[in-house]
């Protein structure tokens, strides 16, 4: 018999965080900058992973963190309305209080992508998680070699981060594509699948990285899409979403073939994924 | 070696040493696990009678103490218990504050486990225990456990611990292990403690030498138990078996006989899975997180915000025999079975899963082609 | 400036074929350009020609009262607008408008199915490669009909 150990605060326990600022992207989307209590640092992250918010009383919800790495002093999550946790946080003003637990999971393979071609591609909220990654690489810019991103969105609307697109574009560090899925004549861009856009991108597919982050059959249809311009089936990463509850890989909720999401993922290589995702309710 | 007499002493002796003594006691028509307030408690002349979705109490010939398996409880209930306060939060004036709830210290002496409960254990030790994020609850439940084993001399129909490498006698993981015998010349335990502490607690029992003839006849009971097996499952064959049937029209079929009620998880001594729930008050500024079990047959347990991933019932079951059977390994390097039968004895429809691998395996070719 | 066969051999619509098939393509073709808002074509007009777009966008349109010009999908370099010039009645179904500045090559419809009833290997080569772009249009569009982005609770509702 031993001694029993004491359940400390770890991984389990939720950590309140002040919302510094809060700002409307979408009708349904926000961004929210939450800063950990006086005197803790902010969790170092790796981008792709998730943190744990939760709504006092209500629930949790797995969010992806979609800020600055090198960013101190804050944490930043971009958050879809689709849920009561979600919807809760959305009507949060400054100055209130949100449990955090992460962060959690393994992001993405950034240390692959050395001296070789990236290729991005986003899909809706996708873009999140993405974005972090984004920031990760122009802080080191030079390290890579060409940089494109795709980004789909639903209508000219519900684009996200139109400031950054805008600036990464006119500075050349990313060659930034977006396509949206309908749209008036207003919308002076692309219409149509993301997918398609590939064939704007220059990037030689032998020493290609690409991260693809968005909903599961868009993921599919750019994976496919990418194989087909001969980048590796291990060189293309995707994040997958399922439901994530402990964050630490012991409730079993979010189990995808021998992989629990939360602890061996979101992001997966794509030739370890493909097979589980063309199996239906796996 | 130990009189059934002076095995009496055995919960106080625990008591003495701090433990909350838990054993089989019957009742409500079972033997369940619960607080032992003496040895008298134990199920003295009872067996059970099992089968697919099928339980009975029958009565002993003898008055042997240990003389059933297992009941719808394992060690599970007491080590990884089915609710747990996580946490509780208040809010103030717009502040938070989390305050974690401590694991409860009060260490427990589990009497009467069977080996498969200890292979069950120790499933649990590399799920829960060992990974890179333990479960520190887990952790403080186990390392506070006393466990002590009986081997088991008469197995049920539902029983399949031989062919799966865990049974029918305990090789180790336990403090102390007793095997019954009752016989002309008596009703005595052969007793072996394979920890210090079980050692401690054997040396304030009234032992005496094992003699030869004993010793025979506990390894005789072990192998008529093992020729007893009613059932048999080869874990590495299950696991390849299942390898080639992701596809295979036989889910379908047990699929409609599944109830999706969840009892075979809920009995399973290795299933594991948990939710979490968030309650508060009347007032709204107190809050809890209780974890409780979960299910991979509840149609919410893989909710994404468009709604389950595996809405059939038949992705259901085929998600947890891949996982007990298959992707387990892959997980822990071993089966996530125990071949304790209980899933089988507790199907409301008498599902049996040594039977659905066997019907994978026939409906399912080696290749992809179809004769 | 480059030739008209030069041009089509170097497009990735057009690449691949044998010189003398292309030569038999710049036979019906001609340089076009449109400025940015320019009409290519109407829908219901007649199909008497194709596009393979060298340079800018073009949006594929339909018009509904109440909400003005939906864009269905936009089409731009490298790829080729219309098939309606090679099957019956030959007319168009969708508006063609230039999103920016578009450079082209146009190809004459009736002059092109002429050619390819005369020489069926040039016919199946272009027949190849319209059922390709035909099939990546017809996957793009199920997969915008599927409205992946678009919360996915509406569906249950």
């Amino acid at each position: 018999m031993t001694t029993p150990e004491l359940v400390s605060s770890g991984p389990v326990i939720p950590v309140p965080h002040r919302v510094s600022a809060i700002r409307r992207e979408t009708r349904d989307t926000f961004t929210v900058d939450l800063r950990p209590p006086d005197g803790l640092p902010v969790e170092s992250f790796a981008p792709g992973q998730f943190n744990m918010l939760y709504a006092f009383g209500i629930g949790e919800a797995a969010i992806s963190i979609s800020g600055d790495p090198g960013r101190r002093g804050f944490v930043t999550h971009t958050v879809r309305e689709v849920g009561a946790v979600t919807t809760w946080l959305g009507r949060l003003g400054a100055g209130a209080d949100v449990g955090v637990r992460g962060p959690f999971g393994r992001g993405w393979p950034v240390a692959e992508a050395a001296g070789r071609d990236v290729v991005l591609i986003a899909g809706g909220i996708g873009f999140a998680p993405l974005r972090s990654l984004i920031y990760e690489l122009l802080a080191h810019r030079d390290l890579y070699g060409r940089i494109g991103l795709l980004y789909g969105a639903r209508t000219p609307g519900d684009v996200l981060f139109r400031g950054e697109l805008e600036e990464w574009s006119k500075s050349g560090w990313v060659d930034v594509h977006v396509s949206v899925d309908r749209a008036t004549e207003s919308w002076r861009g692309h219409v149509g699948v993301v997918t398609t856009l590939l064939r704007n991108l220059v990037f030689d597919p032998a020493e290609t990285i690409a991260f693809v982050c968005g909903p599961e059959i868009m993921m599919r249809f750019a994976a496919a899409e990418l194989l087909r311009c001969e980048v590796a089936p291990g060189a293309i990463h995707v994040a997958l979403e399922r439901n994530m509850q402990c964050g630490i890989g012991l409730c079993g909720h979010c189990q995808i073939g021998p992989a629990f999401v939360c602890r061996d993922g979101p992001v997966f290589s794509y030739d370890v994924v493909e097979p589980w995702l063309a199996v239906e309710e796996l | 070696m130990v009189d059934a007499a002076a095995l009496e002493a055995l919960p106080s002796l625990l008591r003495a040493r701090g433990y909350r003594v838990v054993g089989p006691v019957e009742r409500g028509g079972a033997i369940v696990l619960d607080e032992l307030a003496s040895w008298d408690d134990l199920p003295r002349g009872t067996t059970v009678e099992l089968g697919p979705g099928a339980y009975r109490l029958r009565k002993r010939p003898d008055e042997a103490l240990f003389g059933y398996v297992v009941g719808p409880q394992s060690a599970k209930t007491w080590l990884h218990p089915p609710a747990v306060l996580e946490f509780r939060a208040e809010r103030s004036r717009g502040r938070v504050t989390v305050v974690a709830e401590p694991a409860d210290p009060s260490p427990v002496a589990l009497v009467g486990l069977r080996p498969c409960d200890l292979a069950a254990i120790r499933v649990h030790d590399h799920v829960l225990g060992d990974g890179p994020v333990a479960d520190p609850r887990y952790r403080s439940h186990r390392g506070a456990a006393f466990l002590i084993v009986v081997d088991c001399a008469e197995p049920a129909a539902t029983c399949f611990c031989a062919s799966m490498g865990t049974g029918p006698s305990a090789t180790g993981g336990f403090d102390l292990a007793l095997n019954e015998l009752l016989d002309e010349d008596g009703h005595r335990f052969v007793i072996e403690a394979a920890t210090d502490a079980g050692a401690e607690v054997l040396g304030a029992l009234a032992t005496r030498p094992v003699p030869l003839d004993d010793e025979v006849r506990v390894e005789a009971a072990h192998e008529r138990a093992r020729m007893a097996m009613g059932r048999r499952l080869d874990p590495g064959r299950a696991r390849d078996v299942l390898r080639n049937a992701v596809e295979s029209p036989a889910w379908s079929e047990v699929g409609d006989a599944c109830l999706g009620c969840a009892n075979c998880t809920m009995v399973c001594p290795t299933c594991f899975c948990t939710t979490v729930e968030d309650v508060t008050d009347l007032t709204g500024d107190h809050a809890e997180r209780w974890r409780r079990w979960d299910s991979c047959f509840t149609f919410q347990f893989s909710r994404l915000s468009s709604g389950p991933v595996r809405t059939s019932t038949a992705a259901r079951y085929r998600h947890w025999l891949r996982h007990k059977l298959e992707t387990w390994h892959e997980q822990f390097g071993e089966s996530g079975c125990v071949g304790c039968g209980r899933c089988i004895t507790w199907c409301p429809v008498g599902i049996d899963l040594t039977e659905e691998v066997a019907r994978l395996e026939s409906a399912t070719p080696e290749s992809g082609d179809v004769a | 400036m480059k030739s008209i066969p030069d041009l089509l051999a170097d497009h990735p619509f057009t690449a691949g074929l044998a010189p003398d098939q292309i030569a038999l393509l710049a036979g019906c073709a001609s340089n076009v350009q449109f400025d940015e808002g320019a009409v290519l074509f109407r829908a219901g007009a007649a199909a008497d020609r194709f596009y393979i777009v060298r340079v800018g966008q073009v949006a594929i349109e339909i018009h509904e009262p109440g909400r003005g010009r939906l864009t269905v999908e936009t089409v731009g370099e490298g790829d080729v607008v219309g098939w309606s010039w090679l099957v019956p009645p030959h007319r168009w179904l969708f508006d063609g408008r230039a999103v920016t500045a578009v450079r082209a090559v146009a190809l004459d419809g009736a002059c092109l199915r002429k050619k390819c009833d005369d020489n069926h290997d040039l016919g199946y080569a272009l027949l190849q490669r319209v059922a390709a772009v035909v099939g990546e249009r017809l996957s793009g569009a199920r997969l915008q009909l599927l409205d992946l982005y678009g919360r996915r609770a509406e569906e249950s509702a």
